[in-house]
């Protein structure tokens, strides 16, 4: 059972913001599909390697020289708020 | 389809722009009623077919896809075209570069009509999700299409486009296309590129192929897979054009079904696919009953990694870099308080505002699942018996060349029926998930007679899997069924 408490904490590390009904709601659903998922205990995994990549690629790896992206501009417009070319955010400290 | 009409645009019956005006035409008519697409693209559409047309006419060679008009799902970038991916928080997210599946079909020439609906960031099982409402099945408005590439599937069954590229990440091209009476291609994981694909859950997801014949799709998959330096993911190979597989026999060819699969199906669904599987055996197909003992796992694996994979990716979504800010200073309108936000308070906003239901649930299980403590009893033990389900198929698949299952448990089912059980909605995708845990090649291909289902005939399609890296046999044998009838 996945407390509301314990949904107001996934939320905050998640960045969540959540109303008081959503959080009694996910408390409800998140347990039900949790409970559901419990079936995988009862696999025998043990000496079982997990998987990484299903096809077995592996370190791919490539030089590492920066490119210029043609559209700059293009991604400036997409900054929620700009300020001479930057980007403006909120403060950090 | 391609195929006629790429004669009728060399022997001049017919114009690309022309052919494009027609499927604007119909788009105008239909959209409406099955939101099918989000945003239309037809300065760039005719900007192609026109330069199409001018080649037909000096002469010269043109692709198969070349002026052949299609849809790209809103979750694959086009550039300088709007990109929602189906959630609010990138309402005003307008794409700076192409996706190289996109690249990749303008360089044969393809048109493209616009962008297509679907489940938001690819999460649902039926097209209900999406921030820009429900798009409907063309067959019966009153039932989804199936999702969660559910404008692209909707779009191609009503003749709204001759190709749609979906995604697939647990089914969400051949469900769809299962429901709407049309082909829905998956590759082996690696077989196309994701770069710039909008990033879900990125160790299950492939571009998907919705189309009307499975030519169609070989043309579309030939101009589309390969290799890509900017997805580290892809497998390495060079080009191939799959058509020339398509030798509609399969006489010879063993195909697996899976005892279990065929218990707690309805009955028209058992009578489908019992048709199904005497017809393969009439054009000399050996079946051949196989276990595929964690299968049954699939669903719950997948609810535990497509969550973390999930949440992990989409923590990009924050408010910051692009998509919408819900920003006192910016937007009155969610600030009816006049509060004054921190960092922290934006990013909560934000993403309480832009991300839907789904998102969210989904966000929080995978949170919660990677979470101090939790990381072992979830994600690795479900990567553990993801191996254990890769090794199912292993075996399967040194016994028979294809395995033969149902794409889902029903026909579309009414738009509103399990939205509010989430566990419910996940069930839908019970046959098709498990291609994506292994990673392995599906093709969902209509049964040819409908199934009766709660008083109506309705289209539902059945799945054949491969071997990794063998699309070659997957489309084969989808292509022999469709040309057997």
């Amino acid at each position: 059972m996945i407390k509301k408490e314990e949904v107001k904490h996934i939320a905050e590390l998640a960045r969540i913001g959540l109303t008081d009904e959503e959080m009694e709601k996910y408390s409800q659903e998140l347990s039900g599909i949790l409970a559901w998922i419990d079936q995988l205990k009862e696999v025998d995994i043990s000496g079982v390697e997990p998987t990484e990549h299903i096809t077995g690629v592996k370190n791919v790896s490539r030089q590492d020289i920066s490119h210029p992206f043609e559209n700059r501009e293009k991604i400036i417009n997409l900054f929620p708020e700009e300020k001479n070319g930057y980007n403006k955010v909120k403060a950090v400290l | 389809m391609i195929r006629e009409l790429h004669e009728k645009l060399i022997k001049g019956e017919i114009t690309s722009v022309e052919l494009m005006g027609k499927y604007f035409d119909a788009i105008e008519k239909g959209n409406p009623e099955l939101n099918a697409y989000l945003t239309l693209t037809k300065d760039l559409a005719m900007e192609q077919a026109k330069r199409t047309d001018e080649k037909i006419k000096k002469g010269e060679e043109i692709n198969l896809l070349e002026g052949i008009p299609g849809g790209i799902k809103d979750l694959i970038q086009l550039k300088d075209v709007r990109a929602t991916g189906g959630s609010k928080i990138l309402d005003n997210y307008i794409a700076p570069y192409d996706a190289t599946v996109v690249n990749k079909l303008k360089e044969v020439g393809a048109v493209f009509l616009g962008k297509t609906n679907c489940d938001e960031f690819a999460m649902g099982s039926s097209g209900e999700k999406s921030a820009y409402g429900p798009t409907k099945n063309p067959h019966d408005l009153e039932r989804v299409p199936g999702g969660t590439s559910s404008g692209s599937a909707a779009a191609v069954a009503a003749d709204l486009a001759v190709w749609a590229l979906g995604t697939d990440t647990g089914g969400s091209s051949r469900q769809p296309a299962s429901f709407c009476g049309i082909v829905g291609f998956k590759p082996t994981y690696g077989r196309i590129s994701r770069y710039g694909v909008m990033a879900a859950a990125s160790s299950l997801e492939q571009v998907g192929i919705l189309a009307k014949t499975v030519e169609d799709c070989a043309v579309v998959l030939s101009a589309i897979a390969g290799e890509d330096k900017m997805d580290s993911t892809t497998a390495k190979s060079s080009g191939k054009d799959y058509t020339n597989y398509l030798t509609g026999e399969v006489k010879g060819m063993k195909i697996g079904i899976v005892k279990e699969y065929q218990e707690g199906l309805n009955s028209g669904m058992k009578e489908a696919m019992q048709a199904v599987i005497k017809r393969y055996e009439k054009m000399g197909a050996e079946i051949v009953e196989i276990e595929l003992p964690y299968a049954k796992y699939s669903l719950p694996v997948f609810y535990i990694i497509n969550p973390c994979e999930i949440s992990s990716n989409l923590a990009r979504y924050d408010g910051v870099k692009y998509g919408i800010r819900i920003n006192d200073e910016l937007d009155s309108n969610y600030n009816p308080n006049g509060l004054t936000r921190n960092l922290l308070e934006t990013y909560l906003d934000t993403r309480q505002y832009g991300l839907g239901a789904e998102a969210k649930r989904r966000i929080m299980l995978g949170t919660y699942a990677l979470s101090a403590g939790y990381y072992e009893a979830y994600y690795l033990r479900a990567q553990k018996v993801r191996t254990l389900i890769r090794k199912d198929f292993e075996k399967a698949f040194e016994k028979v060349d294809l395995i033969l299952t149902p794409t889902a448990p029903t026909p579309a089912f009414k738009i509103g029926e399990k939205i509010q059980d989430p566990l419910e909605m996940y069930l839908a995708d019970i046959f098709t998930v498990t291609a994506n845990i292994a990673g392995v090649p599906a093709i969902s291909i209509p049964c040819d007679n409908k199934v009766e289902y709660e008083g109506e005939r309705l289209p539902a399609g059945f799945q054949l899997m491969g071997k990794w890296f063998d699309e070659e046999g997957v489309l084969r044998a989808a292509h022999a069924y469709e040309v057997s009838k």
